[in-house]
């Protein structure tokens, strides 16, 4: 397969221009990181976004960043740290799952596949931080979304629509995203040796509390064991997370008060930041709590006071390992690949509770066979299918990354 | 302003679509679902921008998600376009009726369905107000985020369409990151669930892309909300300002040292004065530029940061400093500000409310020139604005019965939205487009930006019969937008860099 590594946004609608007159298909990636997420793309040409890098633009003041599609993430996060700035959605690091080496995500991939960590319950999803974007439609001519700013309601919001469509309606090439103040200290407190109902019931009751959590997660025993902070490892059973972060004195304050509203769910500890960053970024890249890589890996969104119970139940069904973020409303499902990766249970359970599952990880073949993303109902998938179409009229963009045709 | 030019076919078979769509629903209640006498319709004919009004076709008020179906399924047969109307307080015509439309009122889906708060969060009718959320879960310590002004009133069915803010979003957000789930009608009839009480989509993110599309892509009967425990506490401060240039410097500071208030807003002279005068809110009048900065959170916190930005205002020179000792004086702060339409509307006969947003370090910048615009079209102007994100709302006073003052407060008007563009912001921050700024789109938006938006509409509404003369200055067929691009000649690939 050919591959085009432009290093301008004109050269790469160039490729597109190119791969069009000749009915080419093409494969879009930027370091190939997450290339084994999605069903697997049989294009004829590979674009490859690497070169298209470098931050554009960073205003710290107006808590804003352009920066190309191709740009690493670690750059970016680099560069913001500087200013004392975050990306709030706590854009994770998937590359370890995929068998690359951390840091190897760029702000392209991240956008296109919509993308946040732990503090997606207070600070939003990728989504909800992207000001606007640069991208190559489906007729090869560059269009612009959005602005640089975070009020703006002019005109539809394509921004939205190009996040997370894991490059199949058009070719990101720039990105403006916000940046936020770095929050002063960060605390956790853990509850020891709650099972999964109880510990569901811990995290609703945190999330009810007005004390702002913005990290919710709960390992079982075999998760905990695994993590590097000590206290977790320590603990010889399961460990329910609540993640706190803020000013020092209100971080503190809230710590406590936290801690003696969660008494009765049993003995409570608190981590600092060194070892609460450890742990969340654990949570947030999963691959060190969830190891086998062997193993298949479901991503499951669903209302976060079922997550407890369809954990319990998947986990019985499928012999496979779990934990939970996102306050119960994500579960992460490791299992083994079998015939079909536990596709029937997965789903069922969704059908029954809401919300969508991904299969993030697995053989070739079966990503092949079993749907990757979740199936829609009939009127969804219609309109999905419609927006390709007339955003990618001749189908050349990651054909077959999300379903069949599109 | 133009509208599309109204269809003869359509308003000669005026009666018959009244008869056809009043068959759809039981014959004793057909008065109270179709509403067709010119003095009824007459509440209709405009909305919150009410310099333009038209008397729509027939106004249909159904009370379930199947009549709309049923409603919305009779005009795509028939090819009638349809206008969706919350409860009307839109500021930029997105309810303006047509002549040749069905105005689809949603008034009768007033009903709160479901409150989760195991799952945080509200499930309701889209004619529910936005207040009503809030209210209905304040007694046991929730709220829902998004609060625009006219928060008693608006719908939430509108709030989705117009993707509104209001005073907190700065902290919030706007509603497009408050809305989890939506029933929606498609202009065929067919109804679709989108979202629910999970996060994220698992598809494309329909639900950010209807979110803010001003009624052109389906009409949206339930909504699913997000809400938050409330704030253990709440203060505002109250600072004076020698110019609004101090003002501005200490809006930077306060971002710059990482605080990111509940709310921030600022008002100029006049409009602390026709503020003061209507309410008494005990503002002072001989500050240049007034700032109110609330904060909310951990009542540790809360105490914490208002030391820190009193000190960062002082440090910006603030000469007027008042903590608020209780929830009665904070909300006496923001009675002003809450108040400012109506009392301009007051010294003023007419005023035009304007919405951009500009980048917060060019705001100094924005006011001089406004000023200046405004000696120029000899019209005064009064500034409220939300600070923190750099929305700004001048409003224009004018005559609407002096000859000439509404075309000239217009052109004012799009002068200042052309500058807010030019500094690198935006036409609306949180208006919407409508049909007020929608010849100005291409301030903003390239002939192909505007064309890749409108292919969503093809995608929802390829007959185009939902609220069209909005949003989009050209409506272009979708015949036309769905073309492949025909390529002559064969780009060579040679200078590209290659594996």
């Amino acid at each position: 397969m050919p591959a085009f590594i432009p290093e301008t946004e004109g050269e790469a609608a160039d490729v597109v221009r190119a791969a069009l007159s000749d009915n080419l298909s093409i494969e879009i990636t930027g370091t190939g990181s997450k290339r084994g997420w999605g069903r697997l793309v049989a294009a004829e040409v590979d674009l490859k976004l690497s070169a298209l890098k470098g931050i554009e633009c960073y205003e710290p003041e107006e808590l804003v960043l352009t920066a190309k599609a191709g740009t690493a993430m670690s750059e970016i996060e680099q560069t913001i740290a500087e200013k004392d700035q975050i990306l709030a959605f706590e854009p994770p690091d998937f590359g370890p799952l995929y068998g690359f080496a951390p840091g190897a995500g760029t702000l392209g991939g991240i956008i296109a596949c919509n993308l946040s960590g732990p503090a997606r319950i207070r600070s939003g999803a990728a989504r909800d931080h992207v000001l606007g974007l640069d991208a190559i439609g489906g007729r090869g001519e560059i269009f612009h979304s959005g602005g640089r700013v975070v009020k703006n309601v002019t005109g539809f919001d394509l921004s939205k629509v190009m996040t997370g469509s894991f490059g199949t309606l058009g070719v990101l090439t720039s990105i403006t995203v916000r940046a936020l103040p770095r929050p002063e200290k960060l605390r956790t407190v853990l509850i020891f040796g709650l099972d999964w109902t109880r510990a569901g019931e811990a995290m609703t009751a945190a999330l009810q509390s007005p004390h702002d959590i913005n990290g919710a997660a709960h390992l079982p025993g075999g998760a905990a064991a695994l993590s590097a902070a000590g206290y977790v490892a320590g603990a010889g059973g399961p460990v329910t997370a609540l993640r706190i972060e803020g000013p020092g004195p209100s971080a503190a304050a809230r710590c406590a008060a936290l801690r003696t509203l969660l008494a009765t769910f049993g003995e409570t500890e608190e981590l600092h930041g060194h070892n609460s960053r450890i742990l969340w970024r654990e949570v947030r890249d999963v691959a060190a709590l969830l190891p086998d890589a062997a193993r298949c890996l479901w991503r499951l969104s669903v209302p976060p006071a079922s997550g407890a119970a369809v954990t319990e139940a998947l986990i019985a069904a499928t012999g496979g390992a779990a934990f939970l973020d996102w306050g119960g409303g994500l579960i992460w499902l490791a299992v083994a690949p079998g015939l079909d990766a536990s596709a029937g249970a997965v789903r069922a359970a969704i059908a029954e509770c809401g919300g969508h599952a991904t299969l993030m990880r697995a053989p070739d073949g079966l990503r092949a066979q079993v749907p990757v993303f979740q199936p829609e109902d009939a009127i969804t998938e219609q309109l999905a299918a419609r927006l390709k179409t007339v955003f990618d009229p001749s189908g050349i963009f990651n054909p077959g990354r999300m379903s069949e045709g599109r | 302003m133009q509208l599309p030019e109204p269809d003869p076919d359509i308003l000669s078979r005026r009666e018959e679509i009244i008869a056809g769509l009043s068959a759809l629903f039981p014959p004793e209640r057909v008065s109270e679902h179709v509403i067709h006498d010119t003095a009824s319709m007459r509440v209709f004919e405009c909305d919150g921008l009410s310099a333009y009004r038209q008397l729509p076709l027939v106004v249909v008020l159904p009370a379930t998600t199947e009549q709309v179906s049923q409603v919305l399924s009779f005009c795509h047969d028939g090819g009638i376009k349809v206008v969706a109307r919350g409860a009307g307080t839109s500021l930029s015509g997105g309810a303006l009726p047509l002549a040749d439309a069905v105005v689809l009122g949603l008034g009768k889906f007033n009903r709160i369905l479901e409150i989760d708060y195991a799952n945080r969060c509200v499930v309701a009718e889209a004619g529910v107000a936005n207040l009503a959320v809030t209210d209905a879960v304040a007694p046991d310590g929730f709220f829902y985020g998004p609060d625009p002004s006219s928060q008693v009133a608006c719908s939430l069915g509108g709030n989705i369409a117009e993707n509104s803010g209001g005073v907190h979003c700065l902290k919030y957000g706007l509603t497009t990151n408050n809305v989890l789930g939506l029933k929606m009608v498609l202009i065929d009839g067919r109804v679709v669930q989108i979202g629910g009480r999970h996060l994220d989509a698992g598809g494309y993110d329909l639900l950010g892309v209807i979110t803010g599309s001003e009624g052109l892509l389906g009409v949206i009967t339930e909504v699913t909300l997000r809400i938050l425990p409330l704030p253990e506490d709440i203060m505002a401060l109250l600072l004076g300002f020698p110019s609004v240039v101090a003002a501005g410097d200490c809006v930077a500071a306060i971002i710059g040292a990482g605080v990111i208030p509940a709310g921030m807003e600022m008002m100029d002279r006049p409009a602390i004065h026709a503020t003061e005068e209507f309410v008494s809110a005990g503002y002072p009048l001989d500050a240049e530029a007034l700032l109110i900065v609330e904060l909310d959170g951990p009542a540790v916190e809360v105490e914490y940061l208002v030391k820190r930005v009193q000190d960062l205002a002082r440090g910006a020179g603030a000469d007027y400093t008042r903590i608020s000792q209780n929830d009665e004086e904070r909300e006496r702060f923001w009675a002003g500000r809450k108040n400012a339409f109506p009392a301009i509307g007051r010294i003023s006969p007419d005023y035009y409310c304007m919405d951009g947003t500009i980048p917060r370090a060019r705001l100094a910048e924005v006011l001089t020139r406004i000023s200046e615009l405004s000696a120029q079209y000899g019209l005064s102007v009064a500034n409220v604005f939300h600070a923190g994100d750099g929305n700004l709302h001048p409003l224009i006073l004018y005559d609407a019965n002096a000859p000439g003052e509404l075309e000239k407060a217009e052109e004012f008007g799009a002068e200042i939205l052309r500058l807010c563009v030019r500094v690198g912001g935006v036409l609306t921050g949180e208006h919407g487009v409508g049909v007020e700024k929608r010849d100005l789109m291409g301030e903003m938006f390239s002939e192909i930006d505007l064309e890749q938006q409108q292919r969503i509409k093809c995608a929802f509404d390829p007959d185009q019969l939902l609220n069209p003369g909005k949003v989009f200055p050209v409506l272009h067929r979708c015949v036309e937008l769905g073309r492949a691009h025909v390529h002559g000649g064969k780009i060579p690939f040679s200078h590209l860099p290659r594996l």
